[in-house]
C-alpha cells in the first residue's frame, strides 16, 4: 500500500474525478484530458507522445515501482493492463492508429510541390497502380516504356552519380525526409568536385530499378532514395541504396544501404545524408560496392 | 495422361499434374506471380473436377520435385508405409476428402492412413476442401506431443511466449516474457527470434530465459530461435536448451536458401536427444509459410500450397514437439490480403495435422498486406474451433523486432475463456498454484508483470 500512494497516475486520476463530481471546470492547464462538464467540449492529449506510450495502464500493480522499471526496459507495449481478457479501451486504440497511420502511407502519393522543390522531374514503374505494384514486385523494378524515353531524353548521361527518388511503401518518407537529405547529398557531392546527373522521381518504385536505369545512364554510381515499409508508429522511415554500376542481374548483395532514416527515432536524415556522401566516394574510389567494397576495404 | 474436363459446354485440358495441382489451387498472389495460377475461377473449377478424379497412385507417382533431383522428395517417399499406400492407392482425391469428412472416420483410422501419404496427395485433397471442411478435418485429428510439458491435448490452447526485443536487450526480453506469463502464455514455449545470431548472444538469452524457468519452476521449454548451426554449437558448449528450432522449405534447393539440408537436421536431431535437458521424447520446432520456395526461385513450377505440404513431409522425420506456419510473414506478392491469408492458414493447419505433426500457427500479417488486427483475431477464432495447438503471444500483437502483427498475449487468454479452452495441463497447474488462474479464468493478479518481481 505504501508503494500504491507513490503512484501519481493514481492520485491524478482520483483528482479528475474528484473535480469532476463536485462539478469543477478542469481547465487549469495543469491537469490533461480534462474533459468539461457540459459535456460537449472533448479536447485531448496527443497518446503517441513517448511519455503517453510509456504510462502505466495496470490498475492494482502489486509492485508499481518495479512495474516503472519493467515498462522503461522496452518498447514493447506492456504493462497495458486489461479489460476482462482484452485490452483495455486506449490500449486498443493507439494501436489501432499506429497502424492506421501505416495504412495511409502505404496508399499516399508523393506531390508536386516535393518534386518541385528539388527540381525533381516525375516518371513511373511498369507497375501501373497501387495493386499491381504490390502484387508484382518485378514490375516495380522496371522503367514503363514512356518513362525510359522521357529519362533518355532528358537526363545527363555517364555522370559519376545518378540521384533517383522512389516512393517505395511509403510516400511520407520522402515528403518528410527529402528537405533534410537531399540538399546535404548534393552539396556533400559538389564540394568533393563529384558529378551528379539529372536526378528524377519514379513512382511505384522498387530498389531493383537502379539496374534498369543505369543501362539508360551509364553512371557510376546509382543511388535510389525509397520509402521503406512502415513499422507501426513510424510512417517515414527512408531508405538510402547505393550501387556501383548497378545493371543485370545485380542483387542487394552488390549494394550499400542505409536504413530508418527518419526524424521519429531513426537515423537522422542531415546525418544520413553525410554518410550518404563518404559511401559514395569509397565507391568510386574503390570502384565497387556491397561485399566486394567491403573485401576491399578490409584488405586495405 | 488425359486430363480433360467439360466445363459449361468449354472443355479444359491440362497438360500433367502439376498444373492440375497448380490450377485447383485457391488464388494466391504468389502462384500468380509464379504464372501458374488458374487464368479464370472457370479453369480453377475445371481443374478441381479434373483433380477430384485423380488416384493417389498418380500424385504419389508425380511429385513436385523429381526424386532423383530432390532429398525432400526422398525423405517423404521413403518413409510411405507400402503395407497401407497399397490399400489407399486406387482412391480419388475426392473420394478421400469425403473418407476424412465422414462419421465413420476415426481418428485412428485417420492417422494410419497418414503414414501412407505423400505431401501431394495431402495437398490435393486441400484444394477440394472449403474452409469450413479443412476446420472440421483438422478438428478430427489432435496430434499431441511431450518435452517438458504435454502439447495438443484436446481441450487445450498453448500459447508461444515470443517476448522479441529489437536490441535483444535481456532485460527488456525478461520484462515481456513476465506481462506474456500473467497473462498465461508461454505454455508452448518461451521462445525468442534474436536480431544477433552470435553464439554468445544466443547462449546469453538461453540462460536468461532457463534462468525464469527455474526461478519460478515453469512447467515449460526454452528456445531461441537462432540458425540451427549456432544452437548445435551451443548445446555443445552446454547451453540450457529445451527446443531445437529451425525454419524449412519444401525443396532441397530451397532449404540451401536457408542454410540447411537432410544431413544437417539428421545431425541436428541426433544431437537434441543428446544435449536437450526436458524429458522429451519431441525436441524440434519448425516453421514454415507459404511461397518461400517461389522466393527462392526453387518452387520448380509448383504451387505454393504444395511446396509446403512438402515441408510437413520433412518436418514429420523429426518428431517434432511443434510446428507453425508464419502465414501472414512473407507479403502480399504470395498472400495478398485477409482472405488469402487465412485460407493459407486453415490449410496449413490441416495439412499439418494430416501429416501427423503438432501443429500450430502464427496468425500474422505485414503492414503491406490488405490485412488489419480483425483479421488476425477471426482466423485465430477459426484455428481454434479447428483445434489449432498454439498461437504466438507477442506484447498487444505488435512485434518491434521483426516488424510484423501477430496475435497478442490478450488473444489467448481471450480465446481460451470464448471457447472454453484450458492451457497446457502441466501449465494450467502451475498458474493455479501461483495464483494467476482459477476454474479456467485469469484471476485478479493476472495481468500484471510485476507479479514475477516477488522472486
Amino acid at each position: 500500500m505504501t508503494a500504491e500512494t507513490l503512484d501519481i497516475e493514481k492520485i491524478v486520476q482520483a483528482v479528475i474525478s474528484e473535480l469532476k463530481k463536485q462539478g469543477v471546470n478542469g481547465k487549469s492547464g495543469t491537469v490533461d484530458a480534462v474533459q468539461s462538464t457540459n459535456g460537449k467540449d472533448i479536447d485531448l492529449p496527443d497518446p503517441t507522445t513517448r511519455e503517453a506510450r510509456f504510462r502505466l495502464q495496470v490498475e492494482h500493480p502489486l509492485d508499481p515501482e518495479g512495474l516503472r522499471n519493467l515498462r522503461a526496459a522496452t518498447t514493447s507495449r506492456i504493462a497495458v493492463g486489461r479489460a476482462g481478457p482484452r485490452p483495455k479501451t486506449n490500449t486498443l486504440l493507439l494501436f489501432q492508429a499506429d497502424h492506421g497511420i501505416t495504412q495511409d502511407s502505404i496508399m499516399g502519393t508523393v506531390s508536386d510541390e516535393v518534386l518541385a522543390k528539388f527540381n525533381l522531374f516525375s516518371t513511373e514503374s511498369q507497375a501501373t497502380d497501387r495493386q499491381e505494384y504490390l502484387l508484382r514486385p518485378d514490375l516495380g523494378r522496371k522503367l514503363s516504356e514512356d518513362s525510359r524515353k522521357i529519362v533518355t531524353e532528358r537526363c545527363l548521361k555517364h555522370p559519376n552519380v545518378q540521384i533517383v527518388v522512389g516512393d517505395g511503401l511509403s510516400a511520407a518518407a520522402i515528403t518528410n525526409n527529402l528537405a533534410s537529405i537531399y540538399p546535404v547529398i548534393e552539396q556533400g557531392l559538389k564540394a568533393a568536385n563529384i558529378s551528379i546527373g539529372t536526378p528524377f522521381f519514379v513512382k511505384n518504385a522498387r530498389v531493383g530499378l537502379m539496374n534498369d536505369i543505369n543501362e539508360v545512364i551509364g553512371a557510376d554510381v546509382v543511388i535510389i532514395l525509397i520509402g521503406e515499409r512502415p513499422g507501426l508508429g513510424v510512417n517515414d522511415a527512408l531508405s538510402v541504396y547505393m550501387g556501383y554500376q548497378p545493371g543485370p542481374g545485380k542483387t542487394d548483395a552488390q549494394r550499400d544501404v542505409i536504413c530508418m532514416i527518419t526524424a521519429n527515432g531513426g537515423t537522422n536524415p542531415l546525418e544520413a545524408g553525410a554518410y550518404v556522401v563518404e559511401m559514395i566516394k569509397k565507391m568510386l574510389k574503390y570502384q565497387a560496392s556491397g561485399i566486394e567494397l567491403k573485401q576491399k576495404l578490409a584488405n586495405e | 495422361m488425359l486430363l480433360r474436363e467439360k466445363l459449361y459446354g468449354k472443355t479444359y485440358e491440362f497438360g500433367s499434374v502439376k498444373e492440375v495441382l497448380a490450377k485447383a489451387n485457391e488464388e494466391k498472389s504468389g502462384d500468380r506471380q509464379a504464372g501458374i495460377a488458374a487464368n479464370s475461377v472457370a479453369e480453377r473449377m475445371a481443374a478441381k473436377h479434373v483433380l477430384a478424379e485423380m488416384t493417389l497412385e498418380t500424385l504419389r507417382q508425380n511429385p513436385a520435385v523429381p526424386y532423383e533431383e530432390d532429398e525432400v522428395t526422398r525423405v517423404i517417399q521413403d518413409a510411405v508405409n507400402e503395407t497401407i499406400y497399397q490399400e489407399i492407392k486406387g482412391w480419388a482425391v475426392g473420394e478421400f476428402r469425403e473418407w476424412l469428412l465422414s462419421d465413420q472416420t476415426t481418428d485412428e483410422m485417420i492417422r494410419r492412413v497418414s503414414n501412407g501419404l505423400t505431401a501431394e496427395m495431402i495437398a490435393a485433397v486441400t484444394k477440394l476442401m472449403s474452409n469450413l471442411d479443412l476446420m472440421y478435418a483438422a478438428k478430427k485429428i489432435p496430434v499431441t506431443s511431450h518435452c517438458v510439458n504435454t502439447a495438443g491435448l484436446p481441450g487445450t490452447l498453448a500459447s508461444r511466449n515470443q517476448p522479441n526485443h529489437p536490441t535483444d536487450s535481456p532485460e527488456g526480453i525478461r520484462a515481456e516474457i513476465y506481462e506474456g506469463l500473467s497473462f498465461g502464455s508461454g505454455d508452448s514455449v518461451i521462445g525468442i527470434n534474436p536480431v544477433d545470431d552470435s553464439l554468445a548472444s544466443v547462449m546469453r538469452l538461453l540462460d536468461m530465459t532457463y534462468d525464469v524457468i527455474q526461478k519460478w519452476n515453469i512447467p515449460t521449454q526454452n528456445c531461441v530461435l537462432a540458425h540451427v548451426t549456432t544452437q548445435m554449437e551451443a548445446m555443445k558448449r552446454g547451453a540450457p536448451l529445451g527446443l531445437v528450432f529451425q525454419s524449412l522449405a519444401g525443396s532441397e534447393k530451397a532449404n540451401a536458401g536457408f542454410g540447411v539440408s537432410v544431413g544437417l537436421m539428421d545431425e541436428a536431431y541426433a544431437m537434441a536427444q543428446i544435449y536437450c535437458g526436458p524429458q522429451g521424447p519431441n525436441y524440434m520446432y519448425f516453421e514454415t509459410g507459404q511461397g518461400t520456395a517461389l522466393s527462392a526461385d526453387a518452387h520448380y513450377g509448383a504451387d505454393q500450397l504444395v511446396m509446403e505440404a512438402r515441408i510437413y513431409g520433412m518436418a514429420k522425420r523429426y518428431k517434432p514437439y511443434q510446428v507453425n506456419t508464419v502465414v501472414g510473414f512473407i507479403g502480399p506478392e504470395y498472400l495478398y490480403d485477409s482472405v488469402q491469408i487465412t485460407r493459407a492458414g486453415l490449410e496449413d493447419h490441416f495439412m499439418g495435422k494430416l501429416t501427423g505433426i503438432p501443429m500450430g500457427c502464427d496468425a500474422c500479417y505485414t503492414n503491406h498486406a490488405r490485412a488489419n488486427q480483425n483479421d488476425i483475431e477471426n482466423l485465430a477464432v477459426l484455428l481454434t474451433a479447428a483445434g489449432c495447438n498454439y498461437f504466438m503471444g507477442v506484447p498487444m500483437g505488435d512485434d518491434p523486432m521483426l516488424s510484423y502483427q501477430c496475435t497478442s498475449y490478450h488473444d489467448t487468454a481471450s480465446l481460451r475463456q470464448l471457447l472454453r479452452l484450458h492451457p497446457i495441463p502441466e501449465f494450467e497447474n502451475w498458474m493455479v498454484d501461483i495464483g494467476l488462474m482459477k476454474d479456467g479464468v485469469l484471476t485478479e493478479k493476472a495481468g500484471d508483470a510485476s507479479f514475477f518481481l516477488q522472486r
